[in-house]
């Protein structure tokens, strides 16, 4: 059926953004638990922990994200468990960002001058106590700008599990390329889209930057 | 789980996962020689170029870091025979990757320039340099030594991201996997192997990046980049 | 000719005047410091003569060059008018001779082998000739600030500007750098010192000029401004100094 690019198009386009949107939400979350878990052991974990959770980082920032996209699809689908193409998106992203956001985060704690730690023993506060009240709300003041820049490229990267035919954002447009013949419009359509939703993140995340201007973070 | 791992029907086809790894490292280096001298080239324009030069180069640089690459791709290899001009699916990769880490390093590039005291210009163009000579002799390795690692990383997600062009048939790794992948359904297995494919190349990449900071700084820099101005600061709010 | 003429020179940033309307003549060899308190716009003054400084009215010629907004026309101005700085502004990733011949090498094409006497030669006036392959960090302020007058000098000036060049030295360091300035001075080097150093200015400088609320307030010859100044604004800016 050949139609031509119009207002519902962009209606259908605008579906396929909820998805983006939502899925972007549920790995910045997810990312987001398993990264402050990481980063946290990462930094401040038994050896043992800390050389583990490093060369979970080393390695899955050294493999596209889709290769790990396709892994979470096709691959594990052979080990007797099936994943529909949301659940696939949603694992292999949030595997993806567990990494990144482990790492940035982990440069923030470290940024945190030693005198706070040793300000804080003084204090007779306990181990928990330390990170709870002393060092993480720091680390999180330094953490912010480069979170909120990195949750651009999670928006971004979503757009890989198209290739899974997740239908969000950019397979939303594939699918109506194949309707329309129309790729100019239709892709240009979609970046905008996409633009729309990172643009005020990026800008936000420079702000946050420059207020803070933490030199070491990133 | 009765799943059994067997590589050997992917490793037979070692000759095209070899193939498809020199493909990838053309590809990856071609993008990063094409978008670093974008890159440089934007960043300068929007530090010391006219103010239609800077308005150009941020509007392009915002415009290629906010969209995904996929997007880019789809855009300059399906998009662009409606305004007359057709690429094939290999330079429209290269095109692609190369505007998009262009975007990239030139934010990069414009906080070295910018990290460099404005006094150090100053020192250069008070000696009778020319602007594009202070760059070059004053400014470019200070700077290029304060944004190295930020600048290598990028080069290592410019890398990865070369698999995405496998979304158009650009011939590269991750098609050949796939090609691999779709004839001997052994799926894990041959994405397992490009994974560590790609962790290997990226680790040998870098190695190589390191070597070339090695012969970039071998000059001694102190770590601050600018020892005169940060070690005193001036005393008084000059007139 | 003299070698710098400033006339009716006025700038402002936005709506605020720092200068208003300078007039100032310098003779070849002369030794001219110009004095006042921070915001006088003495500073500013000196930078508009090397055009490092744009201004909006009024004309500054010097070695017969006009400075105006032309790019070419600053260059060949600059090889001919050296400028050092408060904070000295070396290059810290080349060395002091790379420091030193960069200028003379891209700008003037001077042959790479005239490269090492022409930095024995900068050197050996600054007294630092066995500082030829040391790194700025590896110098202490005073040593670098004469590093930096070097530099200048390899280019051959005909009019140096010295913009509160020991400002940024601890004070034990200030005198190494203040007697290579007055040796350029008694070689008959032209130069244009803006300067905290009255005693300096005094000892040194043929000519004193009093700058105060962005105009040449008082000038003469420095013994007659230091001995007996003439406005109110300069005897209370030097007072300190006499007791």
């Amino acid at each position: 059926m050949i139609q031509s690019f119009g207002w519902q198009s962009v209606q259908f386009l605008f579906h396929g953004l909820v998805w983006t949107v939502g899925l972007s939400l549920c790995t910045f979350v997810g990312g987001g638990i398993f990264g402050l878990v990481f980063a946290v052991s990462r930094a401040l974990g038994p050896k043992w922990l800390r050389t583990l959770v490093a060369a979970y980082i080393q390695l899955v920032q050294a493999t596209p994200l889709l290769i790990v996209v396709f892994l979470a699809y096709y691959g594990l689908s052979f080990l007797g468990f099936y994943f529909p193409p949301l659940a696939a998106a949603a694992i292999s992203l949030t595997i993806y960002a567990t990494a990144f956001l482990a790492d940035i985060w982990r440069g923030c704690i470290e940024a945190i001058p030693r005198t706070q730690w040793e300000a804080a023993d003084a204090l007779a506060l306990g181990r928990v106590q330390r990170l709870r009240y002393v060092i993480l709300p720091q680390a999180f003041q330094i953490a912010l700008g480069p979170t909120v820049g990195f949750m651009v490229q999670i928006v971004k990267n979503t757009s890989v599990t198209a290739l899974i035919g997740f239908v969000e954002l950019t397979r939303a447009g594939q699918l109506l390329n194949n309707m329309t013949f129309q790729p100019f419009h239709v892709f240009l359509t979609v970046a905008a889209m996409y633009f729309v939703v990172c643009y005020p993140l990026s800008w936000w995340s420079e702000k946050l930057k420059e207020r803070k201007h933490a030199g070491t973070a990133h | 789980m009765a799943y059994e791992m067997n590589f050997a029907p992917v490793l037979a086809r070692t000759p095209e996962l070899i193939n498809g790894t020199i493909d990838t490292v053309i590809l990856s280096s071609q993008s990063i020689g094409i978008g670093l001298t974008i890159g440089l080239a934007a960043a300068l324009l929007r530090v010391d170029g006219p103010k239609w030069g800077a308005v150009a180069s941020a509007t392009y640089v915002e415009a290629f870091r906010n969209t995904p690459l996929l997007v880019q791709l789809f855009l300059l290899f399906f998009g662009l025979p409606y305004m007359g001009i057709r690429l094939t699916a290999n330079e429209a990769a290269i095109f692609a990757i190369s505007l998009n880490l262009g975007a990239y390093s030139a934010e990069i590039f414009r906080a070295g320039l910018l990290a460099i005291p404005k006094t150090q210009v100053e020192a250069g163009l008070a000696l009778g340099l020319s602007r594009l000579q202070v760059m070059r002799y004053v400014v470019i390795i200070p700077a290029l030594r304060i944004i190295y690692p930020s600048l290598t990383g990028q080069l290592t997600l410019t890398l990865l991201g070369t698999s995405i062009a496998s979304a158009i048939s650009a011939t590269e790794l991750t098609l050949a996997g796939a090609k691999i992948e779709s004839q001997t359904f052994r799926s894990l297995e041959t994405f397992l192997v490009l994974a560590a494919i790609y962790i290997t190349m990226t680790f040998a990449f870098r190695l190589l990046y390191w070597l070339i900071g090695l012969w970039l700084f071998r000059r001694r820099i102190p770590k601050t980049g600018t020892a005169a101005a940060t070690l005193t600061l001036p005393r008084e709010v000059k007139s | 000719m003299p070698a710098l003429r400033i006339e009716n020179l006025k700038k402002s940033y936005g709506t605020v005047p720092v200068l208003k309307g300078i007039n100032l003549a310098v003779e070849n060899g002369d030794v001219v410091a110009v004095i006042g308190r921070s915001g006088s716009g003495k500073s500013t003054m000196l930078r508009c003569i090397n055009g490092l400084e744009p201004f909006q009215e009024g004309t500054i010629e010097v070695v017969g060059h006009k400075v105006d907004q032309s790019r070419a026309n600053l260059r060949e101005l600059r090889k001919e008018v050296g400028m050092v700085f408060q904070s000295y502004n070396l290059f810290p990733h080349l060395s002091v001779a790379e420091n030193i011949t960069l200028a003379p090498r891209v700008v003037k094409g001077l042959p790479l082998e005239e490269g090492s006497a022409l930095v024995r030669e900068v050197l050996t006036r600054v007294g630092l000739a066995e500082k030829a392959h040391a790194y700025p960090d590896e110098l202490s302020g005073g040593q670098q600030q004469r590093v930096a007058i070097a530099r200048s000098l390899a280019m051959k000036p005909k009019v140096m500007l010295f913009d509160e060049v020991t400002s940024a030295l601890d004070p034990e360091l200030t005198g190494e750098v203040l007697k290579t300035i007055a040796q350029l001075a008694e070689a008959g080097m032209t130069m244009v010192l803006v300067t905290h150093e009255m005693g300096f200015a005094r000892r040194v400088a043929t000519r004193t000029v009093f700058m105060h609320q962005g105009t040449v307030w008082e000038e003469g010859k420095s013994e007659e401004i230091f001995t007996n100044p003439k406005t109110p604004e300069l005897k209370n800016f030097i007072a300190p100094d006499l007791k």
